[in-house]
């Protein structure tokens, strides 16, 4: 109990951050961990390949049902599913209504209160997209979260996102000591993937925990509603998600306080990269282009 | 009665001064612009207005939602005003004003009554707009003479973006009642200023425009206009003010088609565009359905006071002047009627207040309007400031204030404080939360936002109250024994 870790993933929207989350806490419980998951994300898929199905009651709409939160028992929200992970989703409201970030707020609580926590070696909050309100900000804050994973990729929306979710993590650092744990790059087999995701990582002052090559068994387990690890154990790929789950586990207490970039610091990274043109080059692209229509018209 | 005086400009200048030096720098620069001495044949009052209060003074204002609901809205007292949000702001404002009205609470009217939609975790997680969709069906089925509902949003709404304009369509349509949403959330503005510009334009966009009005469902008496039809804005009957301005206006032939929005209904704020003349009495909460009636509807409007017998003859004689000889005529006539009794009060009252020094500190409108009421007892206003007066306000002062008088635009507790201790008026005229210090302080006291649970003070019978309740605050034998007898001895 000592030894309790609460960690977080963060990243971009549609980056894989819950597929890349449960497979690696499918592979720590492997390792024999006692893990509990806290989606923090309305859609409430965070634990769909650990439970083998989506949609299980969640704690805002149970709440909601009953009256009020404190009308909840934690047995009411809490479910197993593989390898003994305990599953939690927050919940929210659909689409455009109400105040998801203020529902994440009232289940931590709920779960913190109710003893979810004890007895466990992992808590893991799986938080939607990026930090846009205090209430997604919940799980860095002081008592909860002690390291940040950030999912991210060679693509530019997820650098900028790895950039900003760090400028949340900054924000916290000094009132609730919570770290940066490093970078997980989900590849999505983009140019200079590897050297883009350990120069982002340098920057941040951190370092890149663990590259997870793209492979599609991780599509096939996902429609069976599956870990690789539970689907195909053997494979590469679940190897893959074992050495992340190795790599994080070892790292414990390694987190550092980012140092997050200016705008203009990633996108000048980005054209030392060749990711983003510079003015210059684009005007003379543009020139070159223009040159060779009218040259076309001539002729 | 004008009498003349001026008040003591260098005084009040080094009094400014030395509050002033007490402040940090930053604090002292932001408010000097707030705080000054005026002077006869200025533009206007010279103060900085209508801008952010500064954390820590301890500013007395009010917000969006106290504008709306608490003055504009609440007061409509054939309709149902919900506080949309959590309890609170529903609960602490509970018949906070004193507007009287005729009627079966309850029954046909809810002036006095509470609705609030007390929302829990739940409504900011999954959104509001359900539980008002219930609480307006409740209302329809439980009050079925609530002629329409009023959807006053507290702070939570606006921050979770509920869509309660859809709601009130929706609802509008199935309860044949108008149903009316206002985005009145307090963090927006920096008073109740702009609550009561809010809760003007939906009056305009929301009852004005709407397609059936419920006036025009009354079949059997149906709405005929008359040459001498002139609605009273602006005056939300504390008291019983609307009352006695109402009869005045009456006496000399006009007929009163609407009073906004004390003790009026719906249907008197749908005809109101059919007035011949708009009369307005508390310009800074109305000036906007005013000038928005003059452009669209043609209708003229006029500010009068009713404040002490001086402004009241002025007022009658100027508003007669927009109707015919009958009118003017009568208006004649009901001056002389009214001479003696006013006389009679000014002989009665002026001897012991004589010289008796006031300090003002109120809303939007009575620091100005109420000083020659004050006058006309031989009473002499030193200071006046306004809460949450815009520059318009503070140009309209320029006629009722005299040389030297000294000016505090949304003054701090220690600038108060401050005045009173280094002038020491005779009375001073405020809220609540300024009465029990002031007292303390040794100061006679009335509150001019409530009338001090008395009233009605407009119009020649308020003018008699008003004068007794001055005297009963000054001359009180309680201020003589303001020194313990051990001390006095």
């Amino acid at each position: 109990m000592s030894s309790l870790r609460q960690i977080a993933f963060y990243g971009k929207g549609g980056i894989g951050k819950s597929t890349t989350s449960q497979n690696t806490i499918a592979a720590l419980a492997e390792m024999g961990q006692k893990v509990l998951i806290v989606g923090c994300d309305p859609k409430a898929d965070s634990t769909r390949l650990i439970l083998h199905a989506k949609a299980q009651q969640t704690v805002l709409h149970l709440a909601a049902e009953a009256g009020s939160v404190e009308d909840l028992e934690l047995e009411d929200v809490l479910r197993t599913g593989y390898g003994g992970v305990s599953c939690v989703e927050s919940g929210g409201p659909e689409p455009g209504v109400g105040c998801a970030g203020r529902g994440v707020i009232t289940s931590i609580n709920f779960l913190e209160e109710n003893g979810a926590y004890e007895g466990q070696d992992y808590i893991v909050y799986d938080v939607l997209g990026d930090v846009v309100c205090g209430g997604f900000a919940m799980p860095i804050r002081e008592n909860k979260a002690q390291e940040i994973y950030i999912v991210m990729s060679g693509e530019m929306m997820a650098l900028y996102a790895a950039n900003n979710i760090s400028r949340g993590i900054l924000k916290y650092a000094n009132t609730g000591g919570v770290r940066l744990g490093g970078l997980i790059c989900n590849s999505r087999q983009t140019d200079l993937e590897l050297e883009l995701a350990e120069a982002m990582a340098a920057k941040l002052g951190t370092k890149l925990i663990h590259f997870v090559p793209r492979n599609n068994i991780v599509q096939h387990a996902e429609l069976r509603r599956m870990t690789v690890i539970e689907y195909a154990p053997d494979s590469p790929q679940a190897d893959e998600y074992r050495t992340l789950a190795k790599n994080i586990h070892e790292n414990k207490g390694n987190g550092v306080i980012p140092t997050p970039i200016t705008m203009d610091e990633l996108e000048e990274m980005l054209m030392e990269f060749g990711i983003l043109k510079s003015d210059e080059e684009m005007i003379a692209e543009l020139e070159a282009k223009e040159a060779q229509q009218k040259s076309t018209a001539a002729a | 009665m004008d009498h003349e005086y001026t008040n003591d400009r260098e005084f009040h200048e080094q009094v400014i001064e030395e509050v002033l030096a007490s402040y940090p720098e930053k604090t002292r620069k932001r408010r000097s612009k707030h705080l000054n001495v005026v002077s006869e044949g200025d533009s206007d009052c010279g103060v900085k207005s209508n801008i952010k209060s500064m954390p820590g003074v301890m500013t007395v204002r009010g917000c969006a939602y106290a504008g709306s609901k608490g003055v504009v809205w609440g007061p409509i007292k054939d309709m149902v005003h919900i506080s949309h949000g959590p309890v609170g702001c529903g609960q602490y404002s509970w018949s906070q004003r004193r507007n009287y009205y005729v009627g079966e609470t309850g029954v046909d009217t809810f002036g006095t009554m509470q609705f609030t939609s007390d929302f829990q975790e739940r409504d900011i997680v999954f959104g509001g707009d359900k539980k008002l969709r219930g609480l307006i069906d409740e209302i329809g089925t439980l009050f079925p003479l609530a002629k329409g509902i009023t959807v006053q949003s507290e702070c939570p709404v606006g921050l979770i973006g509920d869509d309660i304009e859809a709601v009130a369509k929706d609802k509008a349509k199935e309860l044949d009642r108008p149903v009316v949403p206002v985005r009145c959330e307090g963090f927006r503005g920096v008073s109740q200023s702009l609550g009561h510009h809010i809760a003007n334009d939906t009056i305009r966009d929301w009852i004005f425009d709407r397609e059936k009005p419920s006036d025009q469902e009354n079949a059997e008496k149906p709405f005929e206009s008359t040459p001498y039809d002139v609605i009273i804005l602006g005056d939300y009957n504390i008291g019983g003010d609307c009352w006695s301005s109402r009869k005045l206006l009456e006496e000399i032939g006009l007929r009163v088609i609407a009073q906004w929005t004390g003790d009026t209904s719906l249907a008197e704020l749908e005809r109101a565009p059919k007035a011949k003349l708009n009369l307005i009495h508390c310009y800074r909460s109305m000036n906007y359905i005013s000038r928005h009636m003059e452009e669209k509807y043609g209708t003229p409007w006029f500010e009068f006071n009713f404040f002490g017998p001086t402004r009241i003859e002025q007022s009658l004689r100027a508003i007669a002047e927009f109707f015919d000889d009958t009118i003017k005529e009568n208006a004649e006539k009901v001056i002389a009627k009214y001479r003696p009794l006013a006389d009679a009060v000014i002989a009665k009252y002026r001897p012991r207040l004589k010289g008796k020094k006031v300090m003002l500190y109120v809303g939007g409108l009575r620091p100005r309007h109420m000083v020659s009421a004050y006058e006309d007892l031989g009473m002499e206003i030193v200071g006046a400031g306004y809460e949450f007066a815009h520059k318009d306000d503070y140009q309209r002062t320029m006629s009722h204030v005299k040389d030297g008088t000294l000016i505090f635009d949304d003054v701090t507790a220690y600038e108060m404080e401050k005045f009173i201790e280094r002038i020491r008026p005779d009375l001073v005229g405020s809220g609540i939360k300024e009465k029990y210090p002031i007292q303390k302080m040794g100061v006679p006291f009335r509150q001019v936002h409530s009338w001090d649970y008395s009233g009605p003070y407009h119009a020649y019978d308020g003018f008699a109250i008003f004068a007794k309740d001055m005297d009963l605050a000054i001359n009180n034998p309680v201020w003589g024994k303001f020194k313990a007898p051990w001390v006095e001895a």
